[in-house]
């Protein structure tokens, strides 16, 4: 009997012993502590060893145990890595927390507003919100003003639009994305950034020279990408009210809504208004246009950390409207049409409405046992109308896009060898009526990408693509775009750029300033496939070199950037006959050569210099000879003064801000033809501008801010050319090289909920 | 008698099958390895994962700065975590093992580590917990 005790108290030891070499647990969501869910697909192991569990569908793990082991690893991708020590061998019941990014952004807590990295590859700096905020910056063409990569110039005398300008190629040849999909081009090229307002946009990216082949075919010079607020980051409610001199209301609300754990949708609305009529520079017309604009747009977030999922849905709707011309023009009465006959007595007027609708969805996957494998699918829809009339002249066009882009992301070995590949799918329905003229065209393109990158973790990178792509009119054809890093000491890099960029042009959309004028349109038609014109092709390269150093123990950069692009071919918009622009294919050279030397320096705590000096050649052959590109400014210099006081505890703070341009001469297209009292000199002469601006925190709910645009008063006397004669053979309202409103101060105040 | 030696084989069993159930876990294609390196700053996080991912068959390196923690998905059919600790203390960081063991690197190759980086320098380390607040 004893030893049959014994031996069943050994037996059950054995069993005990047997239980006990395994650990039992559970791994729970710490945002998501209600439903009592695990988490499933977890990892668990004892560290130093590659004895590991995954946790199943409930979030339970059972993990092999010796007593050697002590410290054990849970880790989830998205979440932190937590490391618990196990003494015993009860179920333990673990809450692991998300990772997420604003964690750290909050860590970091002074970010630069600009920042240039020393470690990506191509030549891309990061504009952030903080950024955005120091300039009136009512919409993306405005949120420029204080960079000095870009410049920002007008398009024409009535509109008062912003036109911007990279490596001294106007936005046509930059790449604009939005979430990196191509949003501001073909029709919506002329106005389309003012249709972006300033506070959906979180941050800017900018890179100099070509682009990824990830995302086209079409950049040239640059590429621009705005990221819109997210509503799982964006504030539950935002509201941003501003009115300025020069007669504009604008009103932007935000709303996020948390769906559930997963979804969360966000509701922005933007009006704007300016329905008072100003003529300060007396020659009986307006000076900026009355308008309004109704911007809604919803989003969608999905996220699904555990699984590796998100995704986003939007949808967005415009209306836009704008009236200008003589002062006492009357849209009901005094319009007339190319067809009209007229008695002289007219009233020049003109109005331009917009319509467009956007949709679009993207989908990630990161596969949640390999983060560095993960592919994506964007899609997106829009149709943009614009109904517009310039005096006689008629021009509407209807853009219908449809993009499509999926893309892989893997490895190739181990991280240092990343590569993206995919295929896209893009096409683009043009309806046109020029005067009493349409065009018609559709366009549609397949491609597929590969893209390679290589960083040795330490002093080199690259990145080189390539993609083929066939399109109806522009043929079969390789996009080749490489990007290359080299750091050969500390703080101090090379970036060096090379990449081919092809385009078709859309004459009409990109120079709408045109029809606000008596030019006759020519179109030397070589029997192309767009508009009678081949398509555009160049080549783009350049190098960069950045040294960051401390200069009396403070952070400064130096930066100097040369780039140049080279058209094999090219559609010349020549304005050199004052009663003509005429569009035709480049016979001889072009090219756009621009040098640029920053230097950054934070003299004091808060106190920030950022400097620029720009020299630019851009020349082309016209038919009338080799010129300089007209209302270029060879020479440029920028400034920029920021200073901010400490945030106090309740977040009360003081921001200043000055924004210093120094603009070079001009040269103006040729006006030699007409009556001498609307001819114009060959050059202008240097001008300076002057923008600033004051932010209150009171908290980190409520600010409120004052500035002046153009604080030195520079005016363009006569932005309209025979503004007497409107419907004479020499009105033009397309010279404009200055501002045509004076110094104008604006005020505004951000409410904020969290 | 018999029972009792009846009863410690059982025992015994019971160990055997439990080590044997180890030995059979599969060589992963995609194993998460987690492990313990010293080090103190940003310069020794290129520097650990640089030697991490500079193994053949590791795929993914990320080491905390503020935990020590790395992180490695490796393929187990073509190296094995000694094999990664080994490139590590190549060059000059030491491997933590539970209970305050070490797998220590060479006084070389802990010599040619960047000054900022001595993580074994008291000194050293408290300028940079300075820093991380």
């Amino acid at each position: 009997m004893k030893t049959f005790i014994i031996s069943s108290f050994l037996l059950l030891l054995s069993t005990f012993f047997y239980a006990q070499t395994e650990l039992k647990g559970m791994i729970m969501d710490k945002q998501n502590p209600k439903d009592n869910l695990g988490v499933p697909s977890a990892t668990v192991n004892w560290l130093n060893t590659n004895i590991g569990a995954i946790t199943n569908k409930k979030g339970w793990f059972t993990i092999p145990y010796k007593k050697e082991y002590k410290q054990l690893i849970i880790s989830y991708i998205g979440y932190k890595t937590d490391t618990l020590t196990i003494t015993n061998l009860e179920p333990i019941h673990h809450f692991i927390t998300p990772e997420s990014n604003f964690d750290e952004i909050t860590i970091k807590t002074k970010r630069d507003a600009v920042q240039k990295s020393l470690f990506a590859t191509a030549n891309t700096f990061t504009v952030n919100n903080d950024e955005l905020l120091k300039a009136a910056c009512c919409n993306l063409a405005e949120s420029f003003e204080t960079n000095p990569s870009i410049d920002v110039s007008f398009s024409d005398a009535l509109t008062g639009t912003r036109q911007i300008q990279m490596l001294g190629l106007k936005s046509p040849y930059l790449l604009i994305t939005q979430e990196n999909v191509p949003s501001i081009r073909g029709a919506a090229q002329a106005f389309g950034l003012t249709f972006t307002p300033g506070t959906w946009v979180e941050s800017i990216q900018i890179t100099k020279g070509t682009g990824s082949v990830v995302n086209g075919f079409e950049s040239i010079s640059g590429q621009i990408n705005a990221e819109l607020v997210k509503p799982f980051s964006d504030n539950k409610f935002f509201v941003n009210a501003y009115g300025s001199q020069m007669g504009r209301l604008e009103l932007n609300t935000h709303f996020n809504e948390r769906i559930s754990n997963k979804w969360q949708t966000g509701l922005y609305l933007h009006g704007n208004y300016r329905g008072q009529k100003f003529d300060n520079n007396n020659d009986n017309f307006l000076d900026a246009p009355l308008a309004n604009q109704i911007n809604v747009m919803n989003r969608w977030q999905y996220t699904d950390a555990q699984n590796g999922w998100i995704g986003f849905i939007n949808v967005r709707f415009l209306n836009d409207e704008k009236q200008t011309g003589e002062l006492n023009f009357n849209p009901e009465t005094d319009s007339v049409t190319p067809t009209s006959t007229l008695n002289g007595n007219e009233i020049w007027g003109s109005e331009i409405d917009t319509k467009r609708f956007e949709t679009s969805a993207k989908i990630g996957y990161v596969f949640p046992e390999l983060p560095f494998q993960s592919f994506g699918l964007q899609i997106a829809y829009s149709n943009h109308f614009q109904d517009a009339y310039f005096g006689e002249n008629v021009y509407d066009i209807q853009h219908e896009s449809l993009y499509s882009n999926l893309i892989f992301n893997s490895i190739i070995g181990d991280t240092r060898n990343k590569f993206k590949t995919g295929l896209s799918f893009t096409y683009d329905k043009y309806d046109e009526l020029v005067n009493t003229t349409n065009f018609n065209r559709k366009e549609n393109a397949l491609g597929a990408f590969f893209e390679y990158a290589f960083d040795n973790l330490d002093n080199f990178s690259l990145t080189a693509g390539l993609r083929i792509d066939t399109h109806n009119l522009l043929g079969t054809f390789l996009t080749p775009r490489l990007h290359l890093r080299y750091a050969p000491w500390q703080k101090g890099v090379f970036r060096a750029s090379f990449g081919r960029g092809k385009r078709s042009a859309n004459i009409f959309a990109e120079n709408q300033q045109l029809f606000a004028s008596s030019r006759q349109i020519n179109i030397d038609d070589v029997g192309g496939n767009i508009y009678g014109l081949n398509p555009e092709i160049a080549l783009n390269y350049g190098i960069s070199y950045m040294q960051k150093f401390s200069l009396f123990h403070r952070k400064a950069d130096l930066t100097f950037d040369f780039y140049r692009t080279d058209f094999t071919n090219q559609v010349v918009v020549d304005w050199e006959n004052p009663q003509e622009i005429s569009f035709y294919n480049l016979d001889g050279k072009s090219n756009a050569d621009s040098f640029q030397v920053e230097f950054n320096y934070n003299i004091a705590k808060g106190f920030n210099l950022r400097t620029a000096y720009k020299y630019f050649n851009v020349v082309t052959d016209y038919k009338s000879g080799r010129l300089q590109k007209p209302i270029q400014p060879r020479n440029r210099i920028f400034a920029n003064f920021s200073y901010e006081t400490e945030a106090k505890e309740n977040n009360s703070q003081w921001k200043f801000d000055a924004t210093y341009n120094n603009i070079g001469e001009q040269r103006l297209p040729n006006t030699n033809t007409n009556p001498v009292q609307y001819q114009l000199t060959e050059t202008t002469a240097r001008f300076s501008l002057l923008h600033a601006q004051i932010t209150k925190l009171f908290s980190h709910k409520f600010e409120v801010y004052l500035g002046g645009e153009n604080l030195t008063n520079v005016q363009q006397n006569n932005p309209v050319l025979a503004s007497d004669k409107p419907f004479g053979a020499n009105f033009d309202t397309t010279i404009v090289f200055q501002p045509i409103f004076g110094r104008a101060i604006y005020a505004g105040l951000r409410f904020k909920i969290k | 008698m018999k029972k009792i030696i009846f009863v410690l084989s059982l025992f015994l069993l019971g160990f055997t099958t439990q080590a044997q159930e180890v030995k059979k876990e599969k060589k992963k294609k995609n194993a998460k390895i987690t492990m313990e390196v010293a080090g103190i700053c940003g310069m020794c996080k290129t520097r650990i994962e640089t030697a991490a991912l500079k193994t053949k068959g590791v795929k993914f390196a990320v080491w905390d700065v503020k935990s020590h923690q790395l992180k490695l998905i490796m393929d187990e059919r073509k190296t094995e975590v000694g094999k990664v600790q080994k490139n590590i203390m190549n060059v000059g960081h030491d491997i933590i093992l539970e209970k305050g063991k070490k797998r220590v690197a060479t006084e070389e190759a802990y010599k040619t580590v960047h000054p900022c980086s001595k993580y074994r320098d008291k000194k050293i380390v408290l300028e940079h917990e300075g820093d991380l607040k």
